[in-house]
């Protein structure tokens, strides 16, 4: 097998790189993924595995509808459901001004798509008898649900590979280059890829690599904090975020059929990109249980028996970088999804397939382009 | 300059000599143990207001258990002594602990792990019925609670304590329905010499094989596991096994007290980011570990069958030499001659640890003949065959990406009772060595931790 150069080369092997790989083969590109661990071991695997609209950026909502038809075409596109399912996401909140909050982007996502019901007292408390006291208001987007991420990067890339990409994990990238109007990624173990095109999909590592090419970007590497619970009975239905501009109080939940409860938020841990390791902070899993208990009294009852984390990489506006560079001809970039690339992963591959494919992308992504991180001198000395 | 904080986790063999060498120098150590009361597992003191004698608690181990009490009764008031209390994390310079639903936090200048072990342990078909335990689970319950896990009891597996245990069943009056060791007669022989390192220990198995068979028991070496017999509402019924010569047999029973040697509790060692190496002889990753007791983190010190199996005796000299080391690293002065000649204690146990490696192997055939309707990961009810499903079909070689594909190890114990058959079984369905497979991350917390934990303010 000859595979050392492609149409496209993807430096990253997540659940981004992986679905844009399975993406241009259905196009008919040809498509090599570089991965220096195991595909999908990142951000892409060691998140909550919420599967929701509800919640985005405005200007992300018509990339998320795009994955979502994705989502519910799951298993017939890649043979594997990936667990997903919707039993819908509630957004509650604690606080009237909270209320409102939730209750205007019911309004403001209507020309969107999305079928937002806002539930109040009674009724709330019928439907979701679980919830604390102190829960005032739940916005239920019915559609949306979650799935596990550990499946979807591997399910992505071996769906891709039956079709012709070829994926090398623990193959580490150490030198990328542009010469002759080809890219050239060296790596560690000495063997050279080349490609007319290139797709940087690494996570929290994108940064890194956009800057070989001139594009440094202010990305920060941030560990998610995430634990599961011991089983329960299978009660709790949609998973639940809160909604508030606490970050200790941005807890989020969802139950699993086979019982166990699955909860992050409250705040970010450190990660350290060069050893490939971020470490759950234990102060914080007491905070997370400390909210546990007010949103969700009935796991108070229950115990912990696992917490990790992984690496994300987040960008000072939350909007992830996505497009082609701003300098260099025939790169891409996917990568910086700012802790909510779950949802919109498969539809980030499809897009960045269709950018590479044809030239041009029916879904916009004019916001997320690295251009707007670029240093403008000229428009800097206008503004003095 | 203040005194050094010296944190000891464990109050076994090993966690209680560590902390009288300490106490010996003029520190004042927190001893943390999740136990009640003091000993560890192998000289777990039954609880307060139980009488039974030392003779009639440890026979042959007596004096040596009667020696440790008494070594950490003499400690009270020159110790921090922190009981039931679990150490479920370790950062920077801290460990975590959560005693009675309170969590604090406890800086250490330097920390030494006594964790001990648990029992290895191997799948058998039917192994999920009630009535299974591990040997150290069945001996727990005669030493803590004079009780027998049942009213006939299979003891099966390979390695000393599976006589040592039938035998003190025996002794206690229970009916042993028979001692099923998978090593065969020759391998035990071939271990010999090595075993002969420590004679006495030596000539006590012998003389528990020896009375077992006087009272009838049947013992048979070279046994193939086949099956746990039973159903869900009765529990354990009887078990089926190869014998030697290739007959089947099988043997009525309620209860079954399994075991294949030991396999160190490594989590906290883990969680302090010590490195780990892959020890070929007993086909399990250890903890990295010097003869002194020092891990590969600075101010961070191993000792006892948590790093290293060499059974209590080797941990209280491993517990001994780990405050050593900690004491001359914290620039206090120490003994050299008495580390010089812990150290050549410590060289015979070796001998005798790589006897019991060889005489006892740990049966890796076992793991490939697992059959695939057989739970292999009892916490989530994962068979053999699923395990084997995600690794021919999906392309999980590794421990940690079998787990999140298949769910084996991710459970309440966190694979410390599948991780290492789990990998043999990888292993053999990838057609790869085991250490390539590797192990299973430790993530706290270590044991299971309530939501309604909340920190303490110290």
């Amino acid at each position: 097998m000859n595979a050392q150069s492609a149409d496209v080369l993807i430096i990253g092997g997540g659940l981004m790189g992986a679905s844009a790989a399975y993406f241009l083969r259905r196009r008919g590109v040809s498509v090599i993924v570089l991965e220096r661990g195991l595909v999908g071991q990142q951000a892409s695997g060691t998140n909550f595995g919420n599967a929701r609209r509800q919640a985005r950026n405005l200007q992300q909502l018509p990339l998320a509808n795009r994955a979502y038809e994705i989502w519910k075409q799951l298993p017939q596109l890649i043979d594997d459901d990936l667990e997903f399912v919707q039993p819908g996401h509630i957004r509650v909140a604690y606080t009237e001004e909270q209320v409102g909050v939730l209750e205007k982007y019911a309004r403001d996502t209507r020309e969107y798509g999305l079928h937002l019901q806002m539930i109040y007292g009674d009724e709330m408390r019928a439907r979701y008898p679980f919830l604390g006291k102190e829960v005032r208001a739940a916005s239920l987007s019915p559609d949306d649900g979650h799935a596990n991420p550990r499946l979807a990067a591997p399910a992505f890339a071996r769906a891709a590979i039956r079709i012709g990409a070829h994926i090398f994990e623990n193959t580490e990238v150490t030198e990328l280059a542009k010469e002759g109007g080809e890219f050239r990624a060296g790596c560690s173990d000495g063997r050279v890829f080349r490609a007319p095109s290139m797709l940087v999909a690494s996570g929290a590592w994108g940064d890194t690599m956009s800057a070989q090419f001139g594009e440094p970007v202010p990305l920060v590497a941030r560990g998610p904090q995430l634990g599961v619970t011991e089983p329960m009975p299978y009660r709790i239905g949609p998973s639940i975020g809160v909604a508030t501009p606490l970050l200790e109080e941005t807890l989020y939940v969802r139950q699993i059929k086979r019982g166990n409860i699955i909860f992050g938020g409250c705040g970010r841990g450190p990660a350290h990109t060069d050893t490939r390791r971020a470490y759950v902070l234990p102060e914080h899993i007491l905070t997370q249980f400390r909210q546990l208990a007010r949103l969700l009294p009935p796991v108070a009852r229950l115990s912990v028996i696992r917490t990790w984390s992984g690496i994300e990489g987040y960008m000072p506006d939350s909007l992830p970088i996505m497009g082609p560079s701003a300098k260099v001809s025939g790169l891409y970039y996917a990568f910086g999804f700012s802790g909510h690339g779950f949802q919109i992963g498969p539809g980030v591959g499809d897009v960045m397939a269709e950018l590479i494919a044809t030239g041009s992308t029916s879904t916009p992504i004019e916001p997320f382009l690295i251009k707007r991180f670029m240093q403008a001198p000229a428009e800097q000395v206008l503004a003095v | 300059m203040a005194q050094a904080r010296v944190v000891v986790v464990g109050a076994g063999p090993a966690g209680v000599r560590c902390a009288e060498q300490l106490v010996a120098a003029g520190l004042r150590p927190i001893v943390i143990d999740e136990g009640r009361r003091d000993g560890g597992q192998i000289y777990r003191r039954q609880p307060e207001g139980f009488t039974r004698s030392y003779a009639t608690l440890y026979g042959s181990e007596a004096q040596r258990a009667e020696s440790l009490h008494r070594g950490f009764d003499a400690l009270k008031g020159r110790i921090d002594y922190r009981s039931e209390t679990l150490a479920w994390n370790i950062t920077a310079g801290e460990l975590h602990v959560v005693h009675e639903g309170a969590a604090s936090r406890i800086g250490f200048d330097a920390l030494i792990i006594c964790s001990g072990a648990t029992d290895r342990l191997m799948p058998v078909k039917g192994w999920h019925y009630a009535g299974t335990y591990s040997l150290g689970a069945a001996q727990i319950a005669l030493k803590s609670q004079a009780c027998s896990v049942g009213r006939e009891v299979v003891f099966m597996g390979t390695g000393p304590l599976l006589y040592l245990v039938a035998y003190q069943y025996l002794k206690a009056g229970a009916k042993v329905a028979g001692v099923l060791d998978t090593s065969r007669l020759r391998d035990q022989l071939k271990a010999l010499p090595q075993l002969l390192a420590r004679p006495r220990l030596l000539r006590n198995g012998l003389s528990f094989m020896a009375s077992l068979r006087k009272a009838g028991v049947p013992l048979l070496a070279g046994i193939e596991p086949l099956e746990i017999k039973g159903d869900a509402q009765q529990g354990v019924q009887s078990v089926v096994v190869r014998e030697a010569n290739g007959a089947q047999r099988e043997i009525a029973c309620d209860a079954v007290a399994m075991g294949y040697h030991l396999r160190p509790e490594t989590q906290l060692a883990d969680l302090a980011r010590c490195a780990f190496r892959f020890d070929p002889e007993g086909r399990q990753w250890l903890p990295e570990v010097t003869l002194e007791g020092r891990s590969s983190v600075p101010g961070v010190y191993l000792a006892g069958d948590g790093a290293r199996i060499l059974g209590a005796d080797g941990a209280e000299n491993a517990g001994r030499l780990a405050a050593l080391s900690a004491l001359a690293d914290l620039g206090l002065q120490v003994d050299r001659a008495a580390v010089e000649q812990l150290l050549g204690q410590q060289q015979k146990m070796d001998r005798f640890r790589r006897g019991l490696v060889q005489g006892f192997p740990w049966p890796v055939q076992q793991a490939a003949q697992l059959p695939d309707e057989a739970i292999v990961c009892r916490c989530e009810s994962i068979t053999a065959g699923e395990l084997r499903r995600v690794t021919r079909e999906m392309g999980a070689c590794e421990a940690n990406r079998a787990k999140a594909f298949s769910r084996v190890g991710m459970g309440r114990c966190q694979g410390r009772y599948c991780g290492q058959a789990g990998a043999e079984i990888v292993a053999h369905a990838a057609g790869v060595p085991v250490e390539l497979v590797g192990r299973l991350r430790g993530q706290a917390p270590v044991k299971p931790l309530a939501v309604v934990t909340r920190e303490e303010q110290e």
